[in-house]
């Protein structure tokens, strides 16, 4: 039996705006027992022209049908490359609903969210151990401002010893949150090409007292871990210079290396990738950020401390960088990460680090034959594909959209930059051999199609809900939003 | 470990396909001065029965408004959650997912994204709005960024005092490397002063930032800050931290508004101690192309079907990298579901009626605070569901003995407002009843039920 075989009834549905009917309620309140008043009239809006008008029955039917045209990691295999889709544990999604926390008010006195924060505190302890920083915020709200938050430490440490740098090197395989992130704390950026991994030489030649620091993701973008990184970390050190970690890519290392024992000042933690929290098509994320001590004193406040028995949120650093975001950080996903930590535990941390790594190498092993690897290094936790071994003018775009015919997310594509046609797999621990094998031999099928069938490749996808879509005129004629005809 | 689904059978033959002896041999490109040489000292894993009951520890020392006399706003609201709402974000086709980079297998994602866009343009009075940021603060950062960005060489911005502190402070770090002068607007009667605006403003300045309801529960007049800061060629960027409030309220859109940048806790999102929730960002049609963020746009497929995809990407970090208007890679995605599914609920007619009985219930107790010896509202003009009360004794005492009697009394103003030592913010919601407004004007008065 096949997937490829099934057949679904898959429903259309129109939009809210189009199933609207003016009178329809979908709510209930309960009845007014003080005085009804309203303010003066000319504060008031007019009624919200074509606002929705529906029954509960026609929402929950709309947002149902919706539901069925997505693919999520409970749907099957999503090797999204860079972003981890490792499966959502259910226990994680009761944790962070259990009253005590989805209830629990912000501006709540202290003595009254004790909890929650010894939650905090354990989970920057925890964190702390895995990574190997002393000093842990849990502030930021996603992986792209932890490192807007790691890098306005940097710039706020070295101002405060009086260095003016404003220059940071970023190699060619980062991410593009990277120098965004590092233009947003008024930093220039020095590019520097990697072959593969990042040489001491590469780094020296840009090395100057201008460099506030460098940006490196390790294990990178290729999934290869940067093996001079030691060097490379003595070598900026030395030049006055901090080391700033993209920590995308942890779920290659839990148990194995720890980033803070090995040079690395700071880094940022994507709870949402190495610790189970649910993508949400789309987020929320967490980016929880580490420092080596010396950066504590510029963390963003507040940040959970334990006095005695006692947990406080600190607001007294006085070389603090600020607040990047309202409260203290996206709570409900800081719950759904420790609950993972906790079923895991020390070890099982580690040998999901072990299996999410054997998984790619597996995959890299079946169809290093059939598809260009263009870096040989031994692969961690993703394998990079090129373009090149394929046939009759098809693209990795063309492999990607055939894939899902197949009944598989398709892996990140044309990322990381250095790679042509890049086809970006990253497994996970969540995946079994069989799951493996099924889409290893979609792929070399695919690769077989290429040369003996390519136009099921340039029409997939096929089975979707809808076919390939025309972006060109979603960009040059947006329309962003439903307007009544 | 149940979600870990290799058997010792699978290792021994993936090992052998690959061509290694054991799972270490793998990790050999780490060199050795790299490895850590302990295991990491962290418990052992529990069951699921036993994690979840350290979880219920946790949970169970904390404070649930729904068993408190709840009557705290400050920027994260308790308004009640139809059971509907978190019955379909939990439909793990929508939360197992990610961005819809792959639009023929996200278009749940997508259209809901789309329509999400299109109702906080209609409630916003805007013409265009972004998929959702991290949250009120991080998109009030971002919309003094666009209009630094988009205001040529303006480097000053004007920061009412009335807008909610940590918006402020929020803006204050965004701007820390940018070389931009962030100035305060004072306040007179607990709106933004307009006369020292009109000092303040300049050429040099970009943009005006003032809360809607602000900080204070109390509704500015748009119409004319907008005046001001477009007679200096400045934008008007209005923060809405109770976005309830534009259900009964003007919207920001038809006053001149030229960014909303928003909080959406309120519609059908948990308090969870103030995150996640949601940004919302708006602007009118020339800025459409300086938006920070995610962006979904209807288009067609091969076969002339109607379809989204994500969209005007160019403006984007994967894209632009250092050049791109925003460092923002995610949106928050689940949270955009949960305030779609509850304005669709609510609709027209609801959004309408549950912001006029927030007002009501809100114009109630501020009535009868009013009539309390000693006790004095703040400021005179309008408000939503919250306003401010100044207390004939220190608040911290006042809030102490009323937390005796279950009452979490409202938010001390005195440490963001020292000229307010004696402020109390008190916020109003349905889920307050007469009764439990009651029993706090008792208890302010001193006497017990």
């Amino acid at each position: 039996m096949s997937r490829t075989d099934s057949r679904g009834l898959v429903l259309d549905e129109k939009l809210l705006f189009e199933l609207t009917d003016p009178g329809r309620v979908g709510y209930s309140l309960p009845a007014c027992d003080v005085p009804e008043v309203t303010p003066q009239k000319s504060l008031q809006r007019d009624e919200i022209a074509d606002f929705p008008e529906l029954s509960e029955v026609d929402v929950v039917r709309h947002y149902t049908r919706l539901s069925t045209w997505n693919y999520g990691v409970d749907s099957g295999f999503y090797p999204l490359g860079s972003c981890t889709m490792k499966y959502n544990p259910k226990v994680n999604e009761q944790a962070a609903r259990l009253s005590g926390f989805a209830e629990l008010h912000p501006q709540a006195p202290e003595h009254l969210c004790q909890g929650a924060l010894e939650l905090m505190y354990r989970l920057q302890q925890d964190l702390g151990e895995v990574s190997g920083f002393p000093a842990i915020t849990l502030q930021p709200a996603a992986g792209a401002q932890g490192e807007f938050t790691g890098m306005l430490m940097i710039r706020a440490w070295h101002e405060a010893q009086g260095n003016k740098r404003n220059k940071v090197i970023i190699p060619d395989t980062a991410h593009g949150t990277n120098p965004a992130s590092a233009a947003l704390c008024g930093f220039d950026v020095v590019p520097v090409a990697s072959d593969g991994v990042l040489s001491k030489a590469a780094v020296e030649a840009v090395m100057n007292d201008e460099v506030a620091a460098l940006m490196v993701t390790n294990p990178n973008t290729l999934g290869l871990f940067e093996a001079d990184i030691r060097e490379i970390c003595d070598l900026i050190h030395e030049r006055g210079g901090l080391v700033y970690c993209d920590g995308a890519n942890l779920n290659a290392l839990m148990g194995i290396s720890r980033p803070g024992d090995i040079g690395i000042d700071v880094m940022h933690f994507n709870l949402h990738k190495t610790f189970s929290t649910p993508h949400g098509g789309g987020g929320p994320g967490a980016g929880p950020v580490g420092v080596v001590e010396k950066l504590r004193p510029f963390m963003p406040v507040p940040i959970v401390v334990k006095e005695g028995e006692r947990y406080r949120l600190d607001y007294d650093l006085k070389q603090s960088v600020g607040r990047v975001k309202g409260f203290s950080g996206h709570f409900g996903i800081l719950v759904r990460a420790y609950s993972y930590i906790l079923s895991m535990g020390g070890e099982g941390l580690k040998r999901a680090t072990e299996l999410a790594v054997l998984n790619a190498n597996y995959i890299r092993a079946r169809l290093e034959g059939s598809y260009d690897l263009p870096f040989k290094q031994r692969s961690l936790h993703e394998v990079v594909f090129s373009e090149a071994a394929l046939e009759n003018d098809c693209h990795t775009l063309d492999v990607a959209k055939r894939l899902i015919d197949y009944g598989f997310h398709p892996p990140t594509i044309y990322f990381p930059l250095v790679v042509k046609g890049a086809l970006m797999i990253e497994p996970t621990e969540s995946e079994s051999k069989q799951n493996l094998d099924e889409f290893c031999d979609a792929l070399l099928s695919i690769a077989e199609e290429s040369l003996s069938k390519p136009e099921l490749l340039k029409q997939a996808p096929i089975r979707a809900k809808v076919k390939r879509l025309d972006e060109a005129t979603a960009a040059r004629k947006p329309k962003l939003r439903w307007v009544k005809e | 470990m149940r979600y870990l689904p290799h058997t010792e059978m699978d290792i021994r033959q993936m090992l052998e396909t690959i061509g290694v002896k054991n799972i270490d041999e793998l990790f050999s490109g780490i060199p050795d001065s790299c490895r850590l040489q302990s295991p990491l000292n962290l418990p052992s894993a529990l069951s699921e029965s036993e994690a979840v009951a350290v979880l219920k520890t946790l949970a169970e020392r904390n404070a649930k408004v729904s068993e408190w006399d709840s009557f705290l706003g400050g920027g994260a609201y308790n308004h009640f959650i139809p059971a509907v709402v978190d019955h379909l974000v939990s439909r793990s086709e929508f939360y197992t997912a990610y961005t819809p980079y792959q639009p023929e297998i996200s278009q749940g994602t997508l259209q809901a994204i789309f329509e999400f866009q299109t109702m906080i343009c209609q409630l916003t009075g805007m013409d265009v709005a972004n998929a959702s940021m991290y949250d009120g603060a991080s998109a009030c950062a971002e919309a003094v960024l666009l209009a630094l960005r988009t205001g040529r060489k303006r480097n000053k911005v004007l920061l009412s005092e009335a807008l909610h502190p940590q918006y402020r402070e929020t803006v204050a770090t965004y701007c820390r490397y940018l070389n931009v002068e962030l100035i305060e607007v004072g306040s007179a009667d607990g709106v933004t002063d307009r006369q020292q605006l009109k000092g303040l403003l300049d050429e040099q300045v970009a943009a005006v930032v003032v809360g809607y309801p602000n900080y204070f529960g109390q509704i500015e007049d748009l119409q004319k800050l907008a005046d001001a800061a477009h007679a200096a060629g400045a934008k008007l960027i209005t923060a809405v931290s109770e976005p309830l409030a534009l259900g009964l309220f003007k919207a920001p859109g038809d006053l001149g508004a030229d960014v909303v940048a928003g909080e959406g806790q309120a519609f059908g999102i948990p308090l969870s101690f103030g995150g996640p929730g949601i940004g919302f960002f708006a602007v009118k049609q020339n800025d459409m192309r300086a938006l920070p963020g995610r962006l979904v746009g209807e288009t067609v497929d091969q076969d002339g079907k109607r379809g989204f995809v994500l969209t005007l990407a160019t403006r984007e970090q994967h894209i632009r990298r250092e050049k791109a208007t925003s460092n923002i890679c995610s949106n928050q995605g689940m949270c955009t579901l949960m305030v779609g599914i509850f304005l669709a609920l609510h609709g027209k007619q609801g959004l309408r009626k549950l912001a006029e009985l927030n007002y009501s219930k809100a114009a109630y107790a501020k009535k009868q605070i009013s009539a309390l010896d000693g006790f004095a509202i703040a400021f005179s003009g309008e408000v939503f569901n919250e306003f401010v009360v100044v207390c004939p004794e220190p608040v911290a005492e006042l809030q102490k003995r009323l937390e005796e009697q279950g009452i979490l009394s409202g938010i001390a103003l005195a440490k963001d407002y020292p000229q307010l030592e004696n402020g109390l913010l008190i916020c109003v919601t349905e889920q307050n009843s007469r009764e439990q407004i009651d029993r706090l004007v008792s208890a302010l008065a001193g006497g017990e039920r």
